[in-house]
């Protein structure tokens, strides 16, 4: 663990992310935010944008590519689709966190679990009501971070996701490296171990940057 | 937290869904992979070739295939890399999502049976042949800045290639979806590191990518991030457009549940 996390009471902001409520968040470049997986086993899907040019965005391949594996762990920078630095995760008690398997989504689900699980809630509509409100679109969610959720990938390809590791109270933190729109899908699915089946709230804490 | 006896009971019931689901995923359900596609094999004869393009080493190329057209793509020279990125040709905001494809099909292990998914939940591409079965789904091509901390200097670069093709078929750099690459023999090791196995890729290996439904594609002809070789040498690669007919027991549309269920809903949407 980071010697430099902070202390919980120095938040500037406290948000509760209700079981399976999108959430987003404007956060100032040196400013921290640190999600906390409540009750435990709760995956946390986030996107990441410029603030000033949502046409840069997280990118998932990027990411692994400079760090040359699989998994977001702490130290790992979050890069963008132009190669920058969005942010770097400075403190995690929650086990490693994947970054290939994507977000739900009501068409995804017909496929990997029935076609009559196409009318339950998922994480892309979550993101899609999200973004919106930013003026951006569908075409605008690319393959995102999954805080908290266990995606192993083996030697020989097979994937699956499995039961988290997370216990009530883990928490990542990240710091921003430069000036973000964060948006959170605090995800719904209740069809695969990545929420032990049983979506519960997760709690976002700010801490102001050094220059606050 | 405390659960109800009720709500107990579901997660029981969703849990021993998911490890029903699992298992058949992982395994042989309802049929086996097919073994790769035998160096030389599949012969294209002469009247199924829609047409022939060679993409020199650092370059791409962009296109519409028709639902059932495919692509052979060659690598004479075993040498090069190719990575992919497509669109629904009616929707392009429908496009490839690698997260999707590899997740639905409990595997990053792309090879001969598998398929590209849209974020849609319906197939972009059936892989039918395929001579290696080492093909990259999670780290993707390469970039002006990761070409030049390997190389040195300014090489031709897979995110720009992309960027091109987006270009000149009327879209925009957010329009790109997140590529696989072909000819990319990499691997998950120990704690998450990637690993090349450069003995799995050999001279004029072949890939055979087949239209599900109307699309629009690019392809980028460089080396991959993780090729070993020290020299910026990408060789020529060929795009073969051709149409043969679809067996009636494809293994791509009947080799899995989640196969038949993507297809379904393809179905669906050809009807709209």
């Amino acid at each position: 663990m980071s010697m430099f996390v902070c202390d919980p009471v120095e938040a500037i902001h406290d948000f509760e992310i209700a079981a399976g409520k999108p959430w987003s968040h404007r956060l100032r470049k040196g400013q921290r935010l640190r999600v906390i997986d409540s009750y435990g086993q709760q995956a946390v899907d986030t996107l990441f944008y410029n603030a000033l040019d949502y046409a840069e965005r997280y990118s998932a391949q990027d990411t692994l590519r400079e760090q040359g594996s699989a998994y977001v762990v702490e130290g790992t920078a979050l890069i963008s689709n132009e190669g920058r630095v969005m942010a770097r995760i400075v403190a995690n008690t929650g086990g490693p966190h994947d970054t290939s398997a994507g977000a739900c989504s009501c068409e995804s689900n017909t496929v990997r679990f029935g076609h009559h699980v196409k009318y339950q809630h998922a994480c892309r509509e979550n993101f899609v009501l999200e973004v919106l409100r930013y003026g951006m679109t569908k075409r605008d969610i690319p393959p995102n971070v999954n805080f908290f959720m266990n995606v192993p990938v083996e030697p020989d390809g097979a994937l699956a996701v499995i039961d988290g590791v997370s216990k009530p109270g883990d928490y990542v933190e990240l710091v921003a490296e430069m000036d973000l729109l964060v948006v959170i899908s605090n995800c719904p699915q209740i069809n695969n171990p990545c929420n032990g089946f049983f979506p519960t709230p997760v709690r976002a804490l700010i801490f102001a940057g050094p220059e606050a | 937290m405390n659960l109800t006896e009720t709500q107990q009971a579901e997660i029981a019931v969703n849990r021993a869904n998911y490890e029903k689901l699992k298992a058949a995923g992982q395994g042989a359900t309802p049929r086996a992979l097919p073994d790769l596609t035998p160096k030389g094999g599949a012969a294209l004869a002469e009247e199924h070739i829609v047409s022939h393009e060679t993409i020199p080493g650092g370059w791409y190329v962009f296109g519409r295939l028709k639902a059932g057209e495919s692509l052979r793509l060659v690598n004479p020279t075993g040498r090069s890399s190719v990575a992919l990125v497509a669109w629904n040709a009616r929707d392009v905001s429908e496009r490839l999502n690698h997260a999707d494809t590899v997740k639905v099909q409990w595997s990053a292990d792309l090879r001969k049976g598998r398929l590209l998914l849209s974020d849609m939940g319906k197939v972009l591409f059936a892989i039918t042949q395929d001579t290696l079965g080492a093909h990259d789904a999670l780290m993707g091509g390469s970039t002006a800045a990761s070409n030049a901390s390997k190389y040195g200097g300014d090489h031709r670069n897979t995110r720009d290639n992309f960027r091109l093709a987006a270009g000149k078929l009327g879209l925009a750099a957010a329009d790109l979806p997140q590529p696989v690459v072909f000819f990319a023999p990499v691997q998950v090791g120990a704690q998450g590191r990637f690993v090349w196995n450069e003995g799995k890729r050999a001279r004029s290996d072949f890939v055979d990518l087949r239209a599900e439904m109307d699309v629009l594609f690019a392809l980028s002809n460089n080396p991959h991030p993780l090729d070993p070789a020290p020299d910026y040498a990408p060789g020529d690669v060929e795009a073969i457009r051709f149409r043969l007919p679809i067996p009636i027991d494809d293994y791509c549309r009947t080799g899995s549940p989640e196969a038949i269920r993507a297809f379904q809903n393809n179905a669906a949407a050809a009807l709209a």
